[in-house]
């Protein structure tokens, strides 16, 4: 397997979504490809960083605020 | 990488079909359940968008107006959250075209770009790199890291990883196919982990890889 399939894999990998067998040539490539394990784990790192921190949040004083001008409107019928 | 919430079975009724039933039948109430359920998912889908806080609230107060407004043609069939969302991403997409002063503006711009389909930088992260930087620090990186994506690529990024709607469901919700989907997210992930790259390297030791298996 060269890199190039081996990213052509990475999605589908990441996602837990390939078959045992092309699991099995994935891992075969990675034990012989310093570069492509980088690129896995810091890919896999770069998805769990935005999962995990709320870079845009909403202030509960905001949040109340547009709530209650939402449900003000759809009482009156919008 | 568990993206898909538990779809619920053939003849189970996900519970926001029953609150929009309640809703339909008069109980605005319900309806506040609703909004309070999703409305931080629709502010950060639209501040990602438009990239501005104003817009992002005017897009959620209009977003959630519409969809109590388009009640009636709620299918079933798909779900409310997703639903919603495709409301929301066209809400902010007009916002920016108003922005823009017309201009049109869509969901495919600038993806014709061919940066970060494949990795150049290669150095390996330190093994907690966020550590290395404040809770506002971080929040900044990664701020600006997203919003330097082509628009095309962050809208499929932030639906499929960061709101975990399904592959099928981010196209559907874009009106982009399921293959045109796969490919942006791979190249989004492939650049966001490029771009974030210059925050996080190892910088101790380059040569070493942490393994992480």
């Amino acid at each position: 397997m060269t890199c190039t399939e081996f990213l052509a894999q990475l999605d589908e990998l990441l996602d837990d979504a390939v078959t045992t067998e092309m699991r099995a040539d994935l891992k075969e490539h990675l034990r012989g490809c310093e570069h492509c394990e980088v690129t896995l784990n810091t890919t896999r790192k770069t998805i769990e960083i935005y999962r995990s921190h709320e870079i845009y949040s909403l202030p509960t004083d905001l949040r109340e605020r547009l709530h209650a001008a939402i449900m003000a409107r759809c009482k009156k019928g919008c | 990488m568990a993206t898909i919430q538990p779809i619920a079975g053939e003849n189970e009724q996900h519970p926001d079909v029953a609150l929009v039933e309640r809703v339909r039948g008069g109980d605005v109430s319900a309806y506040d359940t609703l909004v309070r359920k999703y409305d931080r998912q629709i502010f950060r889908i639209a501040q990602h968008i438009t990239q501005n806080r104003e817009d992002a609230e005017d897009v959620m107060q209009d977003a959630f107006l519409k969809a109590y407004e388009k009640l009636d043609q709620f299918q079933g069939n798909s779900k409310f959250y997703t639903w919603l969302v495709r409301i929301a991403v066209n809400e902010s997409l007009m916002r920016l075209r108003k922005r823009r002063t017309g201009r049109m503006v869509s969901i495919d711009e600038d993806v014709e770009t061919e940066e970060g389909s494949v990795p150049r930088d290669l150095a390996d992260w330190a093994p907690d790199p966020e550590q290395n930087y404040t809770q506002s620090e971080l929040a900044e990186i990664l701020r600006k890291t997203i919003q330097g994506l082509p628009q095309g690529f962050r809208v499929v990024f932030v639906l499929r990883d960061v709101e975990g709607l399904s592959t099928e469901e981010t196209a559907e919700t874009l009106g982009l196919s399921v293959p045109a989907v796969k490919s942006r997210l791979l190249r989004a992930r492939l650049q966001l982990r490029e771009r974030l790259t210059r925050y996080f390297r190892n910088r101790k030791s380059q040569s070493e890889v942490g393994v992480e298996k």
